[in-house]
């Protein structure tokens, strides 16, 4: 386990470092939050529908496409040079890469969500106040189970001709249930009600976390098993 | 660490290999075996199966049917045999956004060598270029992408090595170098597999060649001593 962690550390910060050098994925992704963030924003008629009605399907559909890119360059950076052909013929094993990959792609979707939370809070005028505490905890409740479907759906397209295209189709169904789940306890916390009252959804976004982090798991090592 | 094998037992050993894409057939009943200190090389036309015959030893591609043996054991079962194997294939496996230095030490870590960033330096150095260790490798020129690829094949210090094409882009100094550093390798008691179009480069230090045509061996023997007379029978086998 220890050489498992270990392994999955230095994977993790050598795609960190190659992203830190090429900027591509969290650039384009933080970019992209942005634009959604100010289009709907400048969409809205201030008069028939408010912020606060709006804000929580904003912040998570744009967390969620977001995420999106980031996820699409885990793998494909992997695809340049035939480069998983070193981390499938390094001793390494299976569940490492995905560890790896996971941690880094948790990093990636840590950061766009650092970058846009202020950005949603200027555009929408949202004062957070009592309710980041519970927000917070929302986004990583939120965030543990998507990025491990993510993950292992990136590294399932990216030998398909049409990656850009697949992974979308393929990982949104899974998304609706926690995206789902975080909108209602957003739309709560904003609307002033209080973190023990959305218990069940919480618990919902935790059990969602441990049965498909398990799988994602489980499900990996045979993506590259051909 | 894997305990040493018995020395009797081949490096690399592969009995029956067939690969099949659909209704294709690209390996026929392939059979190999390579022990210490030898350098088996493999020729044939294009789309003979040479690639996927190197990338199913490799345990990169699983074969339709067959057994792949190293040290007596499989990949499969044994995963830790994964560290006795060193590939050069077309591509280089190097990330284009990092430094030689950084890739090597990033492999070294995978390997859980000593001291990585020492080793990465070290087979830099063996391929002469560690006076370009920092710059990224999208500036390099192919014949050094090929160089740092051989470092990074060679760099934990494979028992085995499957080498595609390795002189593929290497002016004839570069080539004369890599060439030592094979030798080298096989007095140190490896295995290597050298896929090759340009049998000349490796026949000096060669101990068996094989042909593959179709998906199976039309000449699977000893290097043998006349060149020229292979060469011969290498054309009509090709049907040049």
């Amino acid at each position: 386990m220890t050489e498992t962690l270990r392994l999955a550390v230095v994977l993790a910060a050598k795609d960190l470092r190659v992203e830190r050098r090429s900027r591509t994925a969290l650039v384009s992704a933080v970019v992209f939050a942005a634009l959604v963030l100010v289009i709907f924003n400048f969409a809205r008629d201030p008069a028939t529908v408010t912020a606060k009605m709006l804000a929580p399907s904003v912040l998570w559909v744009t967390f969620t496409f977001a995420s999106m890119l980031t996820f699409n360059r885990a793998f494909s950076l992997e695809k340049e040079n035939a480069a998983i052909d070193g981390l499938l013929l390094s001793p390494m094993p299976r569940g490492a890469l995905f560890l790896g990959k996971y941690l880094a792609n948790l990093a990636f979707v840590g950061t766009v969500q650092a970058v846009t939370l202020p950005l949603f809070v200027l555009f929408f005028n949202v004062g957070l106040g009592q309710a980041l505490g519970g927000l917070l905890l929302t986004i990583v409740l939120a965030t543990i189970g998507f990025v491990a479907i993510g993950t292992v759906f990136s590294a399932m397209v990216v030998r398909t001709r049409f990656a850009d295209l697949m992974l979308p189709m393929l990982l949104l169904p899974f998304l609706v249930p926690p995206v789902m789940g975080a909108v209602a306890v957003t739309t709560r916390l904003l609307s002033g009600r209080p973190l023990s009252e959305q218990m069940a959804w919480l618990r919902f976004l935790g059990v969602y976390d441990v049965v498909f982090l398990t799988i994602c798991a489980m499900v990996f090592p045979a993506i590259f098993d051909e | 660490m894997t305990t040493p094998p018995p020395a009797t037992l081949p490096h690399l050993q592969a009995r029956g290999i067939e690969r099949r894409f659909g209704s294709a057939r690209v390996l026929r009943g392939v059979d190999l075996t390579v022990r210490a200190g030898q350098l088996h090389v493999i020729a044939g036309p294009n789309g003979a199966g040479k690639t996927t015959l190197l990338r199913i030893l490799a345990g990169l591609s699983r074969p339709s049917a067959g057994t792949v043996q190293v040290f007596g054991h499989g990949l499969r079962e044994h995963p830790e045999h994964r560290r006795e194997m060193g590939l050069l294939s077309h591509q280089s496996l190097l990330y284009d956004d990092l430094t030689p230095l950084e890739n090597l030490t990033f492999a070294a870590r995978l390997y859980d060598l000593p001291d990585p960033e020492t080793a990465a330096r070290a087979g830099l150095e063996r391929v002469g270029l560690a006076h370009r260790a920092d710059d990224p490798v999208r500036r390099l020129s192919r014949g050094m992408i090929q160089r740092v690829a051989i470092a990074r094949a060679l760099l934990h210090q494979p028992r085995i090595m499957l080498f595609d094409e390795p002189f593929t882009g290497l002016d004839a100094p570069s080539a004369a170098r890599v060439l030592e550093v094979l030798r080298g390798q096989l007095a140190a008691g490896a295995a290597l597999l050298v896929v090759t179009h340009n049998l000349a480069e490796v026949w000096p230090i060669a101990s068996w060649v094989s042909v593959l045509v179709g998906g199976r061996w039309v000449i699977d023997e000893p290097r043998p001593d006349d060149r020229e007379a292979f060469l011969t029978r290498l054309h009509e086998a090709l049907g040049d």
